[in-house]
Parts: C-alpha cells; structure tokens; sequence
C-alpha cells in the first residue's frame, strides 16, 4: 500500500501544479479516467484475498475521493484565475461617447404652449382651434370692434381683400368657438397670430393662447383667482402679480396682468369679462351668463421664462438657439 | 399722452408724492408707460444779465461781457455767442457748476482774458437737440436765481399710453378730473374767464354737413402781434408735452389743446374769402395742407371752407394757404365738435395721424367749445394783444350725441365681480366720475358726463365700479363653474407622439413664417399660386407659403451659412391654399442635411439618404395609425429628385411626399450636398385608434429563406404583394434582408434574399406543408415577375 499513497502524493503533486484547466483535465484523466491509474487501482482489488479486499477498496476510494476533491477545487482556482484575466481583458474605457442619433428638441414656442395647456388642461380647459386666414366678422365684428373702432389701429392687420385678414390675436377663436357650443365651457386656444409690424419687440408673427369660460356664476374674482393660480405654477414660484385696468372691446371690465421682474412691472396678459355683446353675437343669453376671457403672448411669457432677450432669436430657427431647450 | 407733472399739479391738489401719483394713475387705467426727467442733471446755472458788450482784444469772434449774477460787483465772462446784447438774460453756469455730461467750469483765460465761467445754450443745459447762440430768458426772475428753479425744471415728464375709450384724459384737466374721482385728490379747474368782445366783427359760419359738425364756435380776433415771442413757460409746457413751438397763436391753440383737450385752429382772417363753410369735400378738390403736403380729397371727407375753396381738413390739419404766420394782423379761432365716426380712418386715408384727428376719432367733450375759445381768447389777449370779437356758436342741437341714462341693478354688479360694494360708496364713487345718479328700486339709473363717451350699457357702470374700487381690493377666488370632461382629441395626441418621436429621431422642431418669398414659392411649387397679402410687410415676406417645405429649406440655408454641416429639422402648420373654398390645412414636414447619425469613433459618417427619412415617415405613419395602408408610390414632385422621390398614397388618396431635393433647385440654392424631404398632410394620416386584440399562435413556426432573381425594374413592393397573396394566412413574418447586384449577377438583374416564417394558428405545420407553400410561392412570383430561384 506504500505504492497507493505515493501514487496520491504524485497525483496531488501534479494537481498543485496544473497551470491550466487543459491540464488539470489532463490529470484527472490519467488518474481517474477509464484507463486512469487509481482507476486501475480499483480494478485490480478483485486480485485480492477477500478479507482484504473490503479494506484495501476502502483505502482506494478514500485516495480517489481526496484527489477527487484537490481536483475540483484547484479547478475553481483555475477558473477564478481564468475570469479574473478575462475580466482584465475586457476592460473599456466607459468615457468614450455613447453610438446612436442625436437628440433633437421643440422649439420654445412650443414648449411654452404645452405648459400653458397642460396647467388649464388640469382644470379641464379644452384645446380648441381656428383658422388664421379669418373675415372681418370673427376677427373684429364679433368682438364689438367695428370698422373704424381705434381699436382695429392698435392692430395693424394683414390684409388679403377688404373681408378676408391674417388673424390679429386668437380671440376670434372665441366667436367660432361659441357658435357651435352652448355653454357652460372653457376652452383655451393656442396659435399663431399676425400683425404687421417689425423690430426689436415686434415680429409680423407670434404665438397667443387664448382662454375663455363662461358659465352661470363667473365672476371677475374668478377670473382673478384662475390666472393668478396659473401665473404661479406657470414660474413655479411666488410672483408680485397686480390687476391693472385696461380696455379691450370684447371684455369689460377688462385689465391687464403684470408680474413684478427685477426691474419692475412686467406685462403679462390681458383678461376680462367677457362683454354682454360678444355673448349677444353668438346669441348668448348674456343675463343667464357670464364669462371670463384672458388672452396671452407665448413669446412674452418664453423670454421671462427662459431669459430670451430677441424676439425675432424665435424665428430665425438657428440651431445654436434652439438646441438649448434641448434636455 | 405726455405733460409735465407740475402742470397736472396745478389742475389736481393732493399730497401724494410722485410715485404714489403714478401707481394711483397706473392702477386707475392711465397707464404710465414712462417717465423722463424735464432736464437733466446739472448745478451751478444761475440767471444773469449781460450789462456791457465789448469786442475782445485778440479774438473776433469772442466778446468780452460784464454780466450781473446777483453779486454785488459785476463779472466778466468771455462769449462767442451771436447773440449776446446788452441787457438780455441769459443762464450762466459759474466756476464749479456740473453741466450735463459732466463738464465741469472753471474760472479759465480766453486768449488772455479771464472769464469768471460760461453764458449756456438749451443745448449746454441739455434742453434742447440743437440751439442757435444762448438761451434767452425773460427776465422774470432776477439775476443770481437758480437756473433750474426760474425755468421750473425740476419736473418730470409723465407720458400716460391711454386705451382709446379715454378721450376723456387726452387733456391734463380730463386726467385731474379723474385722478380726482380715485384718489382723495381734488380736482382743482382753472377759472376761465369769459373775455368780453371790444369789437363786433364776426365772420359767418354755416353748417352744411351738420351731422358731422354738430357744434362749431368761432371768434374773430383783429389786430394780434403775432410776431410776439412764445413766453418761454409756454414753450416749456409744450415741449415737455412734445410739441415744437411755431408761433405765439399756433402755440396757443396748441396749448389749450393739451389742457382742456379741445383740439383748435386758427386761421389767418385775411386769406377767407366769405364765411366759413363746414361741408363735404368733394371729389378731387386740391388742399395743401400745413405739411406741405399736396392732398387730392376725396368725398366723405369733411373741410372747412371758405367761399371759394377748402381751407383744412376737418378735425386733422390745417391748410397751408390760411395758416397764422408772424405777419397776420386778424385771425379766426376755430373751436368745434366734430363726430367720432366722421374723423375715423379719415387721417389715416391720407396718410395723416396728429394731435386733433387722435383726440376727436376718441370723442372730444362736445359742451367744452367756447369754454375753449374763451381760454385761448384770454391768452391771446394777455400774451399777444388784439381785439375781440364776440364768440360766435352755430350748433344743430339735434345732431349732437345724446347721453341716455344707463340702469344698474345692485345686484348685477356682484353678479360679475364677485364681491359687494355699499350702496352708499356705488353713489359715491359714481358721482366722483360726474355722473348723475338717481336711484330705483333695484339700483340707480346714472347718466354720464358729456366727456364720457365709453359710458352705454351697465357693464360700463360695473367697469367703472371696479376700477375705482381698485382692482387690487377685489380678492381672487376659487372657480364655482361646472367642471366636465372632454374627449381626448386625437390630433393633438398625434402632434405631440409625432414631435416627441422626431425629436427622438434627431429632429429639432423649427417655427418659421408663414409667409414667404414668392420668388422661393415659385422655385418649388410653379403650379401652384399662391395667396397674396395686400400690405406685405417686405417683400420676401409677402405671399402665404403653400408648402412647409420652402421655409424649411430656408432655414437650413440659414444654419448651412453659420457653420453647421448636419442639420435635421421640422416644423408643424398650416398651409394656405386658395382652391375653389380657401384651405388650411396642417401638415407636417421634416428636412435631414449631412451625415445620418452624429460623427462617430467607432464607424465612418455616413450620409442620410432616402430610406433613413423613409423609417421616419413610417414613423409617423405608425404614430397615425395609418402605416398598414400607406403606399409608397414613385412619382414626379416639383421640388424632388424624380429618380428618388414617392408620394404616399392612403385609400388611393395622396396624403404626402418623401424623396430627394431636385438636384435643379439644389444647385440654385448652392447646396452641396442631398436635402432629404418629407411632407405629409396631418388629418389624412391620423386616424381614430381602435385596435383589438389578435390571439397568436402558440405553435412552433417554421423559417424558410429564399434568394430570387428578378429584373431591376421589377418594384420590391410587387414582390412582398405576390408574395404575401400567394402565402395566404400561413405567412406569419416576411422579412426582406438582402438586395444584391454586382458579380455573380447578370446585367439588369437583382438579387432580393427574403426569410419567410409560416405558422399555423391550430397546429404544428409539416416540411411537406411548408415546402408545397413556397412552391406555390415561386411559381406565383415567376408567373407575374419572372423572377426565379437563385441557385
């Protein structure tokens, strides 16, 4: 038996030393394999007297249990090792840039309207439209501005034929609105708006949202509570915010909203209630009803917002201005 | 409207400070849109008299002055000042005054004379543009006093922006008046006395146009020096209000315009021949007006006329041929109230907008005429002399606007504002106004004052209820109005999925114009003409774009020219088409320039081209719901490449285009490389969304690939429809994953390798199935296409 356990000694020798898992295989073939030595070690017990067979066969298996056991666990290390140097491998570098198409953006009009809307939408304010091409009728009659109110040089319209202009502002959606709805409603409006004129502060094109609700029991307190909540979700923050009144001939009364900036009074919006004749237009019964109206520039309010200085900086589309409302 | 704040004190006494005045104004409905100090800044200016002239010894053009500033001796001062003379009054700033700008003076030599500091032009004291030689004062204030306090400058210049239904306040009394009503101010009027006529002379006046001229008030005063300087004070109210000062009786018309608001004009009484004469004009009449401006009238116009020919246009401006000049010896003073509606648009169809068209297009109080005359007689008199006549009132009673009482409820007015005002204080508050109040059972009935045009229905009364109130006073509260839901609205969910995923895609979202260059228009749409404006505001700006595309194009230009080489944009809108009805419809357009993804380490750029923008309109036909029927169709787009352009066809209607700029327009536009384009109408790819659910085969399926050959011409599209029609409802997955030409490969022919996958919703499908299925398939695709198997 001196012969078996110096075969184990041999054969955990070599275990110890396997460099690899190919060669630890190697081991465990010649030892535990078919043809394997140990193997052959067992095989041989049947040469033995039986009273000694039960022990040497003992004696056998514990040497292959043992080598069995070294085996296995020199091939963990083995493959522990093997990971550790494929992980080592496999290293990145994880600051190169990232694959695939760039990120674009929405214009800051847009971004604007979708705020606007989103905040009336929670109050249940509908989106309505109408078209920009307008008559005379919706953009001025209907509002109690007729032909040659001063009003309509306040407005300096785009004129295709003497009946048929570029919207001025978005209330006009208010009269399409209420011809084809009873109330009670609310609606806002968002869209484009032309008036002809140019510079600094004035582009022949800009972007309003109008809004307007009328109800049995709207009152001009309402009107105040609704747009004062909204100016302060709109700038997420506490804002001085003042009624000022003002004129507009579909609203009375009416005023104009300021927000206090860092250099003072800042315009804001213009609002009121809705004027008896307006509702008497759209055949309102204007004793029953009442309603509020507000109108808004999105320019106006996405300079304040974001610190735009140039109005006209909106529509040159240039890509240095539109790509930081990208985020 | 702009006047100086001293001014409008002396027409209103309260103790509020400037400030607290301009909120009151503000917040009252007077907006003030700014505020300018009379002058600027500057110390050390007092009054002097020059005493003596005399030439300077080394200079010719400096004058040697001894001048009296209130000490006891005389100082010289050194002058090039034409004119300097003896025992005028002029300011001088002395050693240590800070002019504007900052100088500073100092007791300096003058080519060897000392000069004890420096006699001042308006210009020097930064009361004027530009001066010719000093600043002349009238010695009303004795020498030695304070510059700024003889010429009351330290004031400010208010300049109130008024909404047009205050006509009322295009006068300082009107503002007073109603800074009276909202604050605990008092309105304090002038006393305008009544100048009694030393002469009897008049001239006759006729209204022959009496609805447009209810009221006309004239007096004929003789004998005024009209060649008398403006008093300086004068000139300052009128400058600080912004008028220029053109001669005494102008200055005054002028002046009692801005006070009482009353707009005036003065005729030289020697150019009329016969009376005065307010009629129409008629059609073609010449007039050259006061600014030189030759005017052809035309009927509707309202003019005073004498006899012979019209003299000015009515309520607008004067005539040049009977303007007051300094040579007038007699002059007739026109005070009138002409109607709203007959002045409307009436200055802006010549081309005209001043100071009296402004204020009667408003209203002018029509009880306010003679009031007017009278105060301008009393100036005229006092300041340039002259004999009056009687004041002479021609008025058609009938025509005048009537002020009809208007009834308010009590219980109206917290009916729309949402809070409760004191019977006691709507009396109040209503009677402050001038307005006649008289109560009722349920309210009052109040009749406005004759200055008050915007005062008709009670909504008015309830405006001015709350604006005096303050609108500050009146509490926001919650909504008390009916709260329902809407349906979601389709469209809006489609713009918004649609912008988020081409924003995803690369896109940034552009907002340009709607209107356009024609000459661009035509480069891309020449079949189409589009809408025109009729007042452009320019004229690459003045037709209605018919296409999103051009703008779009443009504003790649516009980015291509500051140095960006891959550009991605799109913008959603309308555009405008006059068909038999006026259209405007939306559509939705997107532009890809340069490389398809952004430069990267690990792979050479690679261009964008046709089939990178078509997965982004497949994209948006997704997001529709439309992308099942959509066709891609070849065909010929003005403005693309016909070689590599389609229309998308949804139910045999087209609903859009997708392809490559034409290489003409490309190179016109100087553009290097490809501009892909994409541009669909947004109503015919959205649709409602109602999808059901489909159970899928939970049996295993079976891939088969095959290669065909096929001619070039043969469309992909034909193959997949044969192909699919052929299959039945076995095909469960059809994918097209190479296309091949080139070596191996005769000429004219293509190589299109599809995996097919079949699968059977009830069982397992056999080889043999599978194999008799894709015979079927070949044979169906060689009967139509010719195509074969590639072996």
């Amino acid at each position: 038996m001196q012969e078996l356990s110096e075969l184990l000694e041999t054969a955990l020798a070599s275990v110890r030393d396997a460099a690899d898992l190919a060669g630890l295989d190697q081991i465990r073939i010649d030892y535990l394999g078919k043809k394997g030595r140990l193997t052959q070690q067992l095989k041989q017990l049947g040469r033995l007297p039986p009273e000694e067979r039960k022990q040497a066969g003992q004696r056998v298996n514990a040497a292959k249990d043992q080598l069995e056991e070294a085996i296995e666990s020199r091939k963990r290390t083995l493959e522990e090792a093997r990971l550790t140097e494929q992980l080592a491998r496999e290293k990145i570098d994880v600051t190169l840039p990232g694959r695939g198409q760039s990120q674009g953006g929405l214009h800051p009009v847009t971004l604007t309207m979708d705020r606007i809307v989103a905040l009336f939408s929670q109050v249940g304010f509908e989106v309505a439209e109408g078209p920009e091409i307008e008559d005379d009728y919706h953009n001025f009659e209907a509002l109690n501005i007729p032909a040659h109110h001063p009003a309509r040089a306040m407005h300096d319209t785009f004129y295709f034929s003497d009946n048929t202009l570029l919207r001025t502002h978005t209330s006009s959606v208010q009269i399409r609105y209420m011809q084809n709805n009873r109330p009670p409603f609310r609606f806002i409006a968002p869209g484009r708006v032309y008036r002809c004129d140019s510079d600094m502060t004035h582009t022949p094109m800009f972007h309003q949202v109008e809004g307007l609700l009328v109800d049995e029991q709207v009152t001009f307190a309402q009107l105040k509570g609704l747009l004062i909540d909204f100016l302060q979700k709109f700038f997420s923050r506490e804002l001085q915010i003042r009624f000022r009144p003002s004129y507009f001939p579909f609203t009375e009364p009416s005023a104009e909203v300021d927000i206090m900036g860092e250099h003072g009074w800042l315009e804001v919006l213009g609002c009121g209630m809705v004027h008896p004749k307006v509702l008497e237009n759209v055949g309102i019964d204007n004793e029953k009803y009442t309603g509020l109206a507000f109108g808004m520039g999105v320019e106006r309010l996405a300079m304040l917002q974001y610190g735009i200085r140039d109005l006209r900086s909106f529509f040159e589309n240039d890509l240095r201005f539109l790509r930081q409302f990208n985020w | 409207m702009k006047f100086s704040e001293q001014w409008l004190r002396e027409w209103l006494d309260t103790d509020l400070d400037r400030d607290d005045l301009l909120d009151r104004l503000t917040m009252s409905g007077l907006e003030v849109e700014g505020t300018e100090a009379v002058a600027p800044e500057f110390s050390g200016v007092v009054v002097a008299r020059v005493i003596k002239v005399d030439a300077h010894p080394d200079a010719d053009k400096l004058r040697v002055c001894q001048v009296d500033c209130g000490h006891s001796d005389p100082v010289t001062i050194v002058c090039g000042a034409a004119n300097v003379v003896e025992n005028a009054f002029f300011p001088l700033a002395m050693p240590g005054a800070e002019l504007p700008g900052g100088m500073k003076i100092k007791a300096a030599k003058l080519r060897g004379v000392a000069s004890a500091g420096m006699l001042c032009s308006a210009r020097e004291l930064g009361l004027a543009e530009e001066a010719e030689g000093l600043l002349s004062l009238e010695g009303d204030h004795p020498p030695g006093t304070d510059i700024r306090q003889a010429l009351n400058l330290d004031d400010t210049i208010i300049e109130l922006s008024l909404t047009p239904n205050r006509g009322d306040c295009l006068g300082v009394a009107g503002i007073a008046r109603d800074a009276a009503a909202l604050s605990s101010a008092a309105y304090t009027p002038l006393a305008i006395e009544t100048v009694a006529a030393s002469i009897t002379s008049n001239i006759d006046i006729q209204l022959q146009a009496s609805k447009d001229c209810p009221r006309y008030c004239g007096r004929l005063i003789k004998n005024v020096r009209a060649a008398a300087p403006t008093p300086l004070w004068m000139q300052e109210r009128l400058r600080r209000s912004g008028l220029r000062s053109i001669n005494i009786v102008v200055d005054i018309t002028n002046y009692v315009m801005l006070e009482l608001g009353q707009p005036m004009h003065a005729f030289d009484a020697d150019t009329l021949t016969g009376g005065i004469l307010v009629r129409q004009a008629n059609d073609g009449e010449q007039l050259e007006l006061l600014d030189g401006q030759l005017c052809t009238l035309v009927e509707g116009s309202l003019v005073i006329a004498d006899a012979d020919k019209p003299l000015a246009l009515a309520g607008i401006m004067g005539g040049e041929h009977s303007a007051v000049t300094g040579s007038t010896q007699h002059i007739f003073l026109e005070s009138a109230y002409f109607q709203p509606l007959s002045i409307i648009g009436k200055a802006r169809q010549y081309g005209l907008h001043t100071d009296s068209s402004h204020r009667f297009e408003r209203g002018v109080d029509f009880k306010l005429q003679e009031h007017a005359v009278e105060r301008a007689t009393g100036l005229i008199l006092q300041l340039c002399g002259g004999e009056a006549g009687p004041v002479q009132v021609e008025e058609v009673t009938e025509s005048l606007p009537v002020r009809p009482a208007v009834a308010l409820r009590r219980q109206r007015i917290a009916r729309v504002l949402g809070i409760e005002i004191t019977d006691e204080r709507i009396e109040t508050i209503l009677s402050a106004l001038h307005m006649q109040v008289e109560a009722t059972a349920d309210g009052w009935k109040v009749t406005p004052p004759s200055f008050r045009f915007d005062i008709e229905i009670e909504a008015d009364l309830i405006e001015e209820l709350a604006r005096v109130t303050g609108y500050d006073r009146i509490p926001g509260s919650d909504s008390g109005a009916t709260l329902a839901m809407h349906p979601p609205h389709r469209q809006e969910h489609f713009l918004a999925d649609a912008r988020q995923g081409l924003i995803n895609r690369g896109y940034q979202e552009a907002v340009v114009y709607s209107f356009i260059d024609p000459a661009i228009q035509q480069m891309f749409e020449p079949g189409i003409a589009p809408l025109a404006l009729a007042n452009p505001i320019a004229s690459d700006l003045s037709v209605m774009r018919t296409s999103l595309v051009p703008g779009l194009v443009q504003a790649l230009q516009y980015n291509l020219n500051r140095q960006q080489d891959r550009v991605r944009l799109f913008e959603s809108g309308l555009v405008y088409r006059q068909a038999e009805v006026l259209e405007q419809t939306p559509r939705i357009c997107g532009l890809v320039y340069g490389a398809a993804l952004p430069p990267h380490w690990s792979a050479p750029d690679r261009p964008s081209d046709f089939y990178d923008l078509k997965s982004d309109v497949e994209f948006l036909l997704q997001a529709g719901g439309t992308r099942q029927r959509a066709e891609f169709r070849p065909t010929e787009v003005s403005f693309l490449h016909p070689g590599q352009s389609c229309e998308i066809v949804i139910d045999s209607q087209p609903v859009g285009v997708l392809g490559v700029m034409h290489p003409r327009i490309q190179q016109m536009l100087d553009l290097s490389r490809n501009v892909l384009i994409f541009e669909l109408k947004i109503s015919s790819i959205c649709v409602e969304l109602l999808k059901k659910y489909t159970e899928f085969s939970r049996f295993p399926s079976v891939r088969r690939d095959i290669s065909l050959l096929v001619d070039q011409s043969v469309p992909v599209a034909e193959i997949i429809n044969i192909i699919e029609k052929s299959a039945s409802d076995l095909l469960s997955n059809l994918e097209l994953f190479d296309v091949y030409q080139g070596e191996g490969i005769e000429i004219g022919k293509k190589s299109l390798t599809f995996g097919l996958t079949f699968q059977r919703s009830s069982s397992t499908l056999i080889d043999s199935e599978v194999d008799s299925l894709v015979g079927d398939i070949l044979n169906a695709l060689h009967t139509h296409t010719g195509a074969t198997l590639r072996e």
